[in-house]
């Protein structure tokens, strides 16, 4: 370990991530086990010239995080389970009108209040159908300290490339973990910012897909008075209920994420080369997988993990292929089973899928992962 | 020399969707001329509005325009505002949306006294979802959701806003475009939050339900209920139920009640976060 190596929490890490990144805006709202973040930008933002504060509930602190970022500048909030749930309403606004923000969200054991300090990835589903109407996804889900930092970083340039609220998907364990680690070099950091318009102000269109499905957008006060709203609107940003441009613009939403895949999906392979028995899995709980992966090969059992980093969108070619040729797959989440019924669409009955569901808020010990595995023998 | 509405409007966007007669667009006028009257560029101001009749205002005006979702236009103020706090902020917001589903973030932009103002537009109903009652609907009034009589009380507005911190209020009717304007320039002129409630009429849908479903009788119904501050203050209290206070809710010290110093706002919120970045940095 290098000398520059220092102790970071999980909660410090996407602070620390964001400021690299660029944010220079927190809005927020005290919720156990995220609290920590805000604390960490209420600290650190002010230093480098940039502002907290804290609302007077979970939907404001959404709303203050959109117009920072439509004044240019790039910005963060930081909840948990309950608090996603209420942030969904102006989410679905970020969406629609294509708002770079970043929203981190420690996850709590649900529903409703739950298990407010407790461990759990119940908002897997959340994140993608969280909010009314169709719309693209990116969620992360970082499992290592130095992962945090690094997925951070990538959550705010995924925001600014695609213009969209992204998901950056800590569970408790993840976010409260500390050790010491070291930090990649700041002059060796890809930071991505939003692509300005060209043109000036009379021809400028804020949704002007004349450049592709990700248009150009000018911040506030720097001469483009544009109009933003919620409302389907055509390529000038004014409301329209015609048929027509609402189901390409809608279709264009989708597109501008489906069609860059390749350019978001992020895994690992662990042990996969021989592997016939496959683990699917994410967050923490594939920390616990991995030790599983470990044992079970000291036994000879040809077993390997596909750990998914970002979790919306999946790697599908992948996850098919893996489907066609595993004898059996595990997926062992902190729910019941919000990533198991999407594979098991995938398996569509080529293989059997095993799942593990935890939800009383401890993790899934290895042991019991390894007992599925040779459940699954 | 008439005053030239065009330099601020995005005329291609006109005619507007309201109805003919309706309060709102004398609160536009209004506020427009307030624009000319403090000097700002259109490029340093951000119109922002929630969701109502009133709300769509911000799509007619040549700015930065944020039309946001139901009560929330406050929150994405606030955002821009602490993003840019040089620039100029103004929102536009009904009686529903600020008071009912944005109640919260109203006492709270209020308390924060956070350098914006806002102009309420109060109809008393719930004008584009089809005329249901709201936070300021009187008593015995019918609406679609009152129609054996509202018995659900009123909050006061402007009250509201005093109690809650804001540095300047003041209400005026859309009988009076001219003292509409010359508290909504105050409102800008005023560094903290500004809270500018515009009494209104919605002939269309409260209007139609209380035997005054033209403009000219729902503005007389709105005159008859009008009392200005000054002769308020020599009023009864029960004199002054169903009446409409309208007037700057100041804080001179002559009229400075034991309660309004104990309340009274510490700071404007940007410049004391600008302090704090002034503080730190120091370090």
């Amino acid at each position: 370990m290098k000398k520059s190596a220092r102790f970071y929490s999980g909660a410090e890490l996407v602070a620390k991530a964001a400021i690299d990144a660029g944010c220079r805006f927190y809005g927020g709202y005290p919720i156990t086990p995220s609290s920590e973040i805000a604390e960490f930008m209420s600290v650190m933002l002010p230093k480098v010239g940039g502002t907290y504060v804290q609302m007077e509930d979970e939907i404001a602190a959404m709303g203050t995080i959109i117009g920072a970022s439509l004044a240019g500048v790039k910005s963060l909030t930081a909840t948990s389970g309950p608090g996603f749930s209420l942030k969904q309403e102006n989410i679905g606004y970020a969406y629609m009108a294509e708002v770079p923000c970043v929203i981190c969200n420690v996850m709590r054991g649900g529903p409703s209040t739950g298990l407010p300090t407790a461990l759990a990835q119940a908002d897997i589903m959340q994140a993608k159908w969280g909010t009314h109407g169709d719309h693209p996804v990116i969620a992360l889900t970082p499992a290592y300290l130095e992962e945090i930092y690094e997925l951070t970083i990538k959550a705010f340039n995924f925001s600014e490339i695609y213009r969209i609220p992204v998901m950056l998907m800590l569970d408790e364990v993840i976010a409260h973990l500390s050790a010491a680690i070291n930090l990649p070099e700041k002059e060796s950091l890809v930071i991505k910012d939003r692509r300005k318009p060209s043109v000036p102000p009379e021809k400028y269109f804020p949704y002007d897909t004349a450049y592709g499905d990700v248009p150009p957008m000018a911040n506030f006060f720097e001469g483009y008075r544009y109009h933003v709203t919620g409302l389907s609107h055509d390529k000038t940003g004014f409301p329209t209920t015609d048929p027509e441009l609402v189901q390409a613009d809608q279709e264009r939403h989708l597109r501008k994420v489906n069609w860059k895949k390749n350019e978001i999906v992020d895994y690992e392979y662990y042990l996969m080369k021989d592997a016939e028995i496959v683990i699917f899995a994410y967050g923490s709980t594939a920390r616990a997988a991995r030790v599983a992966v470990d044992n079970a090969r000291k036994s000879g059992i040809k077993v390997g993990m596909m750990r998914f980093r970002v979790i919306w969108p999946l790697p599908e070619a992948e996850i098919l292929k893996l489907c066609g040729r595993a004898k059996a797959i595990i997926v062992p989440e902190m729910n019941m089973g919000q990533l198991s019924d999407v594979i098991e669409r995938y398996a569509a009955d080529r293989t059997k899928i095993i799942r593990i569901n935890h939800v009383g808020g401890v993790p899934i010990h290895p042991t019991d992962i390894h007992n599925k595995i040779r459940e699954a023998l | 020399m008439a005053f030239e509405y065009e330099k601020y409007l995005r005329m291609d966007k006109i005619p507007h969707l309201w109805c003919p007669g309706c309060g709102i667009g004398i609160v536009l006028k209004a506020m427009l001329r307030s624009v000319e009257n403090v000097g700002w560029d259109k490029n340093d101001i951000s119109f922002v509005s929630g969701i109502g009749c009133t709300s769509r205002a911000p799509g007619y005006i040549d700015c930065n325009t944020l039309h946001t979702t139901h009560g929330r236009a406050l929150s994405f103020a606030t955002g821009v505002k602490l993003a840019k706090p040089d620039k100029n902020l103004v929102v536009f917001s009904g009686d529903g949306d600020a008071t009912a589903i944005g109640g919260n973030h109203f006492i709270h932009a209020c308390r924060r006294n956070i350098d914006m103002t806002l102009v309420v537009v109060n109809n008393n109903v719930y004008g584009m979802t089809g005329g249901q009652h709201s936070p300021t609907t009187p008593i015995g009034y019918k609406t679609n959701t009152t129609i054996y009589g509202n018995i659900d009380p009123t909050f006061d507005i402007c009250l509201l806003a005093k109690a809650a911190g804001a540095s300047y209020v003041a209400r005026a009717t859309v009988n009076k475009g001219r003292v509409l304007e010359k508290y909504i320039t105050k409102g800008f002129q005023n560094k903290g939050f500004s809270v500018i409630v515009a009494t209104a009429n919605c002939h269309t849908q409260f209007g139609r339900k209380n035997k005054m479903s033209d403009p000219i009788s729902s503005r007389k119904w709105i005159e008859s209920r009008e009392i200005p501050l000054e002769k308020a203050r020599t009023m009864k209290a029960a004199e002054l139920k169903d009446k409409v206070i309208t007037g700057e809710f100041t804080t001179d010290e002559a009229e400075t009640t034991f309660w309004e110093n104990y309340n009274s706002p510490v700071h404007e919120y940007t410049e004391a976060y600008a302090k704090i970045i002034e503080k730190v940095q120091e370090k």
